[in-house]
């Protein structure tokens, strides 16, 4: 039994993940984990990550998860071309740097944004409040600032002249972003520039693949749940604005 | 000039790259900065670290935030001895793995419950809410729970059986506290047993030296607070909350 990786391309993580092994042609049985039907929940799924999160992966009997340590595995594995994530040190340690830092700022930002605005009202029926919803907002536009100024800083790639993961996991972070309504790569043509330059690196065929889901705003429509998936949903999104 | 770290041994990130460094006796000039003073907001050390955040590394020109980066480049760069971040695959992706994983878990949780028992208090003049900290209390209890059952289960350590850079992080933040506050790990007799064995690794000399420098770093905080810091700590406090 080979490469087993669970995902949902509704998931930014995901799709990195997906991305990734497609355009590195690592062979992979693509197991499909439905967030909106709660599938994640289950325990046949808790049996290759009792974390009950995806991206997870399946190599044998080896199971992980945590979508910024899976690109990892899989570009040591595969032994993929070196810009991938650099064997040189400094080279590795600016793209663990960026990896870190932008899981934990701008992807939970990223997060709560598609929460408070797509999935609250679409579960609870109501708005998210004005405050809540501006102050996502306002953090968000300072990490993108970061982002560019201190990361991106008009380079082609984020760590140089070659493409590496940096480029893959955080695009799918910020394509989500544009679902809600921010016009990120219009009103920054930087980002835009790099955009355009990680796509036509990968290709726009795997791209709009991984990308159909999530840019079809029926798929996180209340009819693509079932009551599972409503369920944990709602438990969730009672949280966000607790 | 050698290997310069920029921490404040009050957060907990500061604390991992501290005794990760000084276990493997990397040496470094120890920066000290005082994160109440807002000393992070200075121009000088905006060319350290433009995010203007602790722990920061300089390495002649090379400069690094992330604690997590700095722990695999100090690791690599010193090739300290295999177990702290493995070669093999699957061991590594193991660390890493956690090491992706505590952020938004177990270190934010507790450091969330932290703020809320120490410095809320003291910014805002008044305690934080009951159930504010209950809820808090909860997370963190989740957070336990999975580390526990996903990650230590039956194993000596965090991601097999030698330490590695997992369990010095997770270490830090449930180690015993100073002054005999409540043990996070009450009632959790594996996670009590792990702490033991990290803590017989990492060795006495250097657990009462990180309790010594701690303690030094919490004199640090009494005197004046810039009162622009104040304001943006509070503010802060305040969207937390």
């Amino acid at each position: 039994m080979g490469l087993e990786l669970y995902l949902d391309l509704l998931s930014s993580p995901c799709r990195a993940v997906y991305i990734f092994a497609k355009t590195n042609s690592i062979p992979f049985e693509y197991k499909e984990v439905t967030l909106m039907k709660g599938e994640q929940l289950s325990e046949d799924f808790g049996k290759v990550n009792p974390l009950k999160k995806i991206p997870a992966l399946k190599d044998g009997d080896f199971t992980m998860s945590e979508s910024v340590a899976i690109l990892l595995y899989l570009a040591e594995k595969y032994k993929l071309s070196d810009h991938w994530y650099p064997a040189n040190l400094e080279k590795r340690a600016k793209i663990n740097e960026f990896l870190f830092w932008h899981v934990n700022v701008i992807r939970s930002l990223i997060g709560k944004d598609f929460w408070l605005k797509i999935l609250v009202p679409t579960v609870l029926g109501r708005t998210a409040p004005a405050e809540k919803l501006e102050a996502v907002e306002q953090e968000f536009s300072a990490a993108l600032d970061q982002f560019e100024k201190t990361f991106l800083q008009g380079k082609t790639y984020i760590s140089g002249e070659e493409i590496s993961v940096a480029d893959v996991l955080s695009l799918c972070d910020l394509i989500q972003a544009t679902c809600t309504g921010q016009n990120i790569f219009e009103e920054r043509p930087k980002m835009a520039a790099w955009r355009r330059n990680v796509e036509s690196h990968i290709g726009m065929e795997l791209i709009n693949e991984a990308q159909k889901v999530v840019l079809n705003a029926g798929s996180y429509s209340k009819d693509s749940m079932d009551s599972k998936g409503v369920e944990w949903l709602t438990a969730r999104a009672r949280l966000l604005l607790s | 000039m050698g290997l310069e770290l920029y921490l404040d041994l009050m957060s907990p990130p500061c604390r991992w790259v501290y005794m990760f460094a000084k276990k493997n006796n990397i040496p470094f000039e120890h920066k000290q900065m005082v994160l109440a003073k807002g000393e992070q907001h200075s121009e000088a050390f905006a060319k350290v670290n433009q995010l203007k955040k602790v722990p920061a590394l300089k390495d002649g020109d090379f400069t690094l935030a992330e604690s997590t980066a700095i722990l695999v480049y100090l690791a690599q760069k010193h090739k300290t001895a295999d177990h702290w971040y493995p070669s093999d695959l699957q061991k590594r992706a193991r660390v890493d793995e956690f090491l992706a994983w505590q952020h938004t878990t177990l270190t934010m949780n507790n450091g969330r419950l932290m703020m809320m028992k120490t410095m809320a208090p003291m910014l805002l003049g008044h305690p934080v809410p009951a159930e504010k900290v209950d809820a808090a209390v909860q997370e963190l209890n989740m957070s336990l729970k999975q580390m526990e059952e996903k990650f230590l289960q039956d194993k000596t350590f965090l991601t097999g059986e030698e330490i590695s850079l997992a369990d010095l992080v997770a270490f830090t933040t449930a180690a015993q506290p100073l002054g005999g506050g409540p043990d996070i790990l009450e009632g959790r007799p594996k996670l009590i047993a792990w702490r033991q064995h990290v803590e017989a690794e990492i060795g006495e000399e250097l657990i009462n030296e990180m309790n010594q420098v701690m303690e030094k770093a919490k004199a640090m905080l009494g005197g004046p607070v810039d009162p622009a810091m104040k304001e943006m700590m509070k503010a802060y406090l305040q969207k937390m909350l």
